[in-house]
This record gives structure tokens, C-alpha cells and sequence, in this order.
């Protein structure tokens, strides 16, 4: 089988069927506690063998410059890779099922015991946590990605125009895509 | 009026969908702008408490929409609002993976790689204000945000372990306290 994008040889030898591309996509999100990202990277690398390490990262690139969660973005590329159109539609399906059943069981126990005192103190500092889970990522990605100048200067205006402006996030991104990419290409012409 | 609400639902989460680049938290203000702000379907308590369950189960975090579908309007609410976060950004991605050899060279891809990545990231740092916001009610509720943005930035442990804590600490804190 070869890899559509580059022509290389996939990793794995073995023909890829829709149910095996629905269990190893099952897997992933139930796997997928506090971030997919790493799973997905595990599981299709180091446990199927369905990409190398540098398929996986141009895979990886391409979902993440395109709107809609990374994993995602991920299974409908895999899916069609292997089985088209309709394995596209298998590896999302799988990916998204099992967590679909799981958070409805807790949404449920959530309407069934959200009004008692415990529980809302327990969801209460899940709440509070999820907060700093989410400020913490920014400082991860921020401290890792070595930004330049023109990279902070987007950075904030996007949080100036989200989090103070209240702009509609798809105004953000049609205005912030070419500033960036000017600014960008600027800096490494110099 | 049940299929009014279902098709503010679509268009909603359908336009977002084509804007979430990085995913779930980058569309988060939107989504609390338009949720709790504009329609009014839930009040901020309830957002940042939906937003926990989404967080503490596994799967892409971007199911906190399929979470809402699912309290605003039961099983069909779900899949209304799941189909709708999902098609739009997934054919995209379809079409575009198809073609992208001739769209995108290499090296075009890298500008943009670089041209994007701050977007996201500053429409994180805006969720992670507005979830804080929404959530820090108390001091004990400041102290574990502040707890578990030290603990997610500056370790490489597993962030779920941020959340279990989080939990057990305002548990602990209302059988002792009462509050």
C-alpha cells in the first residue's frame, strides 16, 4: 500500500479492514483522557505500525492547520487513506462512539444527582481544575514552541479580540490568518 | 419550536465547526458567547460545569458540544449538535487531504503551520479566562485553577490527574466545611 501524500511505503504491510480501522479509532478516544493527541500518536505508530514517525508528523501538520479537533481531523484523513470515503467514515465513528456513551452516562448521573451538595462541590473543583488545565496547556504550548515577536503580537490579539472584544471566533480567524501570515513571512525573509 | 431550537443548534455549532482551528478550546469563547449570552441555554455555573464533564471524560474534548445538544434537547439535541460540530470541518479536511499535493508544497505548509499556530493559542489563553471566570466562585475554586495551571505547565505529567485532584479537594472541602 503507499502512502497518498508522499509516495513512500506505508509502514504496515498488512491490508487495514473498516472494523480494524474502527477498533484501533475506538481505542483511541477511549484512551483519550485529558488529550488524544498522544494516544493517537501511540497507537498508530507504535502499536499498528500504520505510519513512520515522519508520515505521522506530516499527518499531524496537515490536521492541525485545518479547522476542527486534531484527532479528528486525523481519523477522516487515516479512513480515507486506507478505505475512502466510507473508511473515513468508520475511523470518526469509532472515534467518536464510545466516549458518546460514556459522557451520556454521565450526563445523566449528572441530571440524576447535579442538585446534591456533594456533588456539586466535587463538580465544582473539576470545574476550577478544567480552568487551569486549560491555562496550563497555553503555557506548555507557549513555553515549547519558542514563539517569535510576531507570533506573541497574534497570540494577544486574538485573546484582546476573544476574551475582551468579544469578536465571533470566525472573524478572528479570517482577520488573524493574513496578519499572521504576512507578519511571518516577513520575519523569515530577514 | 423544538425543531427552531434544533436548527439554531446546527447553524451554530456548523459555523463554529469551520472556525475551530486547534480545536475545542479555540472556539470555547464563541461557544460561551453564544450558549450562555446570546440564546441563553445555560448560565455560566452550568457551562463551566458541562465543560468539566466533557474535560473529565475521555474522547476529544469538542464533545462538550454534543453535551449541550444532549441537555438542551436529549438524544436528538446530541446528535444534531455532534453531526454539526463535526461534518463541516470533516469534509474540509476530506476535500483538502484529497488535493492538498498540488495546494500545499512543503514548505508552504510550514509558513503556515507558523502563521497559525498563534491563533489558537490566544483563543485558548481567552477560554481558559472565560472557564475561570465562569468557575472561580470561592477561594478554595481560585486556588485549585491556579493549582492546576502550574501543575499542566510546568509538568509533564498526565493532566487528568489535575482534574481527580481538583474533585477530591472540593469534595473533601464540603464534608469538612460544609461549603
Amino acid at each position: 500500500m503507499q502512502d497518498a501524500t508522499t509516495g513512500d511505503q506505508v509502514a504496515t504491510q498488512e491490508p487495514v479492514t473498516l472494523g480494524s480501522l474502527f477498533m484501533t479509532f475506538s481505542t483511541i478516544g477511549l484512551c483519550g483522557f485529558g488529550g488524544v493527541a498522544a494516544w493517537a500518536h501511540r497507537i498508530l505508530v507504535d502499536e499498528r505500525r500504520w505510519y513512520t514517525d515522519r508520515q505521522y508528523a506530516d499527518l499531524l501538520s496537515i490536521g492541525s492547520v485545518l479547522p476542527g479537533p486534531n484527532v479528528v481531523n486525523i481519523s477522516v484523513i487515516v479512513g480515507d487513506q486506507f478505505r475512502g470515503p466510507l473508511g473515513s467514515v468508520t475511523a470518526l465513528s469509532g472515534l467518536m462512539a464510545a466516549p458518546l456513551v460514556i459522557l451520556v452516562g454521565l450526563a445523566s448521573l449528572y441530571e440524576l444527582y447535579g442538585n446534591l451538595p456533594l456533588v456539586q462541590a466535587v463538580i465544582a473543583g473539576v470545574a476550577a481544575a478544567s480552568a487551569g488545565l486549560v491555562l496550563g496547556t497555553v503555557i506548555k504550548l507557549a513555553r515549547r514552541l519558542r514563539p517569535t515577536l510576531g507570533n506573541i503580537l497574534v497570540g494577544l490579539l486574538v485573546f484582546v479580540a476573544a476574551a475582551l472584544l468579544n469578536w465571533h471566533v470566525l472573524l478572528i480567524v479570517l482577520v488573524m490568518i493574513p496578519l499572521s501570515l504576512v507578519l511571518t513571512a516577513w520575519e523569515r525573509r530577514r | 419550536m423544538k425543531s427552531g431550537l434544533l436548527g439554531q443548534l446546527a447553524i451554530t455549532f456548523a459555523t463554529m465547526s469551520l472556525a475551530a482551528i486547534g480545536g475545542a478550546n479555540a472556539v470555547l469563547p464563541e461557544m460561551h458567547r453564544q450558549v450562555v449570552t446570546v440564546h441563553g441555554w445555560a448560565n455560566d455555573a452550568t457551562f463551566a460545569n458541562l465543560f468539566a464533564i466533557a474535560q473529565a471524560a475521555p474522547g476529544p474534548n469538542i464533545m462538550i458540544v454534543s453535551l449541550i445538544g444532549w441537555q438542551l434537547a436529549g438524544p436528538i439535541g446530541l446528535a444534531v449538535a455532534t453531526l454539526a460540530i463535526c461534518l463541516p470541518s470533516s469534509l474540509l479536511t476530506f476535500a483538502i487531504s484529497r488535493v492538498r499535493r498540488r495546494l500545499l508544497e512543503a514548505s508552504w505548509l510550514k509558513i503556515l503551520q507558523m502563521a497559525l499556530m498563534p491563533i489558537p493559542i490566544g483563543l485558548m489563553a481567552a477560554s481558559g479566562l472565560i472557564m475561570a471566570r465562569a468557575a472561580d466562585s470561592t477561594t478554595l475554586a481560585i486556588l485549585l485553577t491556579t493549582a492546576a495551571t502550574v501543575f499542566v505547565g510546568f509538568t509533564q505529567r498526565n493532566p487528568l490527574w489535575a482534574l481527580v485532584a481538583g474533585g477530591l479537594a472540593g469534595g473533601t472541602s464540603f464534608m469538612i466545611l460544609g461549603s
